[in-house]
């Protein structure tokens, strides 16, 4: 385990993320890592990491309904997600970007593998970034994505989901996740879901807002991240 | 204190979003780190990716970090003012792997930092069945002399070390260093608790 009382950022709580091995998920069986990990301490290189921002996005970069159009509306429910990425300690991680992708309506994602008997839509491709502003806050428009089947066991569906890519303040940071939708049928029966310890996997699952939702145009959903913080209080400068 | 986010597998549909050159679409990052201006030593960094039986993982993301060819990276963490920043080099570089596991990144060989570490280039795999990333380190087998001296690398248990030391091999079309990433197996890369 990192060392606690290091310079840099507090080490990743297995307590809340999926262990590698899951074999309910069967993909894990052949593709987890089982030796144990080996500690570091914190230099240079994980202090630093990737820079991106607000001037990494276009402008439509933010709205998927419009960053995939060619001849009309995709079809779905349209959706508005928004909400804060934080630090362990409830600090805003401005100016962060995040990486969403998404199937579209009716579950079918633009990928060559993607062989699931459902229908593109010509107008929506299912991936876009936004950035967070100054008190952390990102916000983005889509389409509800749909249920999909995959093989992972008989009768297996993905329940809906929007996968988010950050990758925060350092090299460390680094966080892939999913977001789900709240009330979703599929939830306890998706392995992928379940891998992540009882108590954790539920902050996974997004909140309806009615105070997102836009009269006559989009219903809105909030979903808070929260990345790894800091092991010592930064001076404030 | 507030809980850390769960993380969740990248799945096998990512590539429109993290690595859309494919689909002729600009993503935030890519297998060619360089231009023609970025100083340093141009470098092939090449390797497969297998899983525990040995066979290709066809759809992993591979993603670098690394400071530029005299040592520094690009990020305000980094104030060594007297070490220079490559106006032509982010340090960042991201790609998948292909039909038989490959992947490739074109890019500088890293300077050392000066705080007695060897040159290393740090690496996240992300992939479909991996519920959680794995951090490892790339260092160069050319430099057995920094190598020895590198505290996290002589950490490792000597009988895994070498599959963090990618070996240098001269091709047609320069310098290229192979790492092979084993996510389980005899042959695991050591991952670390970073």
């Amino acid at each position: 385990m990192t060392d606690a009382k290091s310079p840099g950022y507090r080490p990743r709580d297995w307590s809340q993320h999926p262990p590698y091995l899951s074999p309910e998920y069967k993909s894990t069986v052949l593709r987890s890592p089982r030796k144990p990990l080996v500690p570091m301490k914190a230099s240079l290189s994980e202090l630093t990491g990737p820079v991106f921002g607000h001037e990494s996005l276009d402008a439509l970069d933010a709205d998927l309904t419009r960053n995939g159009r060619v001849n009309g509306e995709p079809l779905g429910e349209r959706i508005i997600v928004t909400g804060r990425v934080l630090d362990e300690d409830g600090r805003p991680v401005p100016n962060t970007l995040l990486e969403v992708w998404q199937a579209n309506s009716v579950g079918r994602y633009v990928h060559k593998w993607d062989q699931h008997d459902a229908p593109l839509d010509p107008n929506f491709f299912g991936a876009g970034r936004c950035a967070t502003d100054e008190n952390g806050r990102y916000r983005f428009i889509s389409i509800k994505p749909g249920a999909y089947p995959w093989r992972n066991h008989h009768n297996a569906w993905r329940p809906a989901h929007i996968h988010f890519s950050l990758f925060g303040p350092s090299f460390v940071t680094r966080l892939v996740t999913q977001m789900y939708f709240p009330g979703d049928p599929l939830l306890p029966l998706d392995p992928i879901y379940n891998g992540v310890p009882e108590g954790a996997r539920e902050r996974l699952v997004s909140r309806f807002s009615i105070d997102v939702t836009e009269p006559e145009w989009a219903l809105g959903y909030e979903f808070d991240i929260v990345l790894r913080g800091r092991n010592e209080t930064p001076t404030e400068g | 204190m507030l809980k850390q986010t769960a993380s969740q597998t990248v799945g096998p549909y990512f590539a429109y979003a993290l690595t859309p050159q494919s689909y002729g679409r600009v993503g935030l990052g890519s297998s060619t780190m360089v231009d023609q201006e970025t100083r340093g030593e141009r470098i092939r960094i090449e390797g497969r990716v297998f899983d525990g039986t040995g066979a290709p993982v066809v759809d992993a993301v591979i993603e670098l970090w690394q400071a530029n060819a005299a040592g520094r990276y690009r990020h305000p963490a980094d104030t060594r003012d007297h070490v220079e920043i490559d106006p032509h080099f982010t340090g960042f570089g991201r790609t998948g792997t292909d039909g038989q596991g490959q992947y490739w990144f074109d890019t500088v060989k890293p300077g050392a930092l000066g705080d007695g570490q060897a040159p290393h280039v740090n690496v996240t795999v992300l992939a479909r069945g991996m519920l959680s990333h794995a951090f490892t380190r790339l260092y160069f087998d050319d430099e057995a002399g920094a190598n020895a001296e590198d505290a996290l690398l002589q950490s490792v248990p000597a009988d895994r070390r070498a599959t963090l030391v990618a070996k240098r091999v001269e091709t047609g079309g320069g310098v290229a260093y192979r790492f092979d990433i084993h996510l389980q197996g005899d042959d695991e890369t050591v991952f670390f608790d970073a």
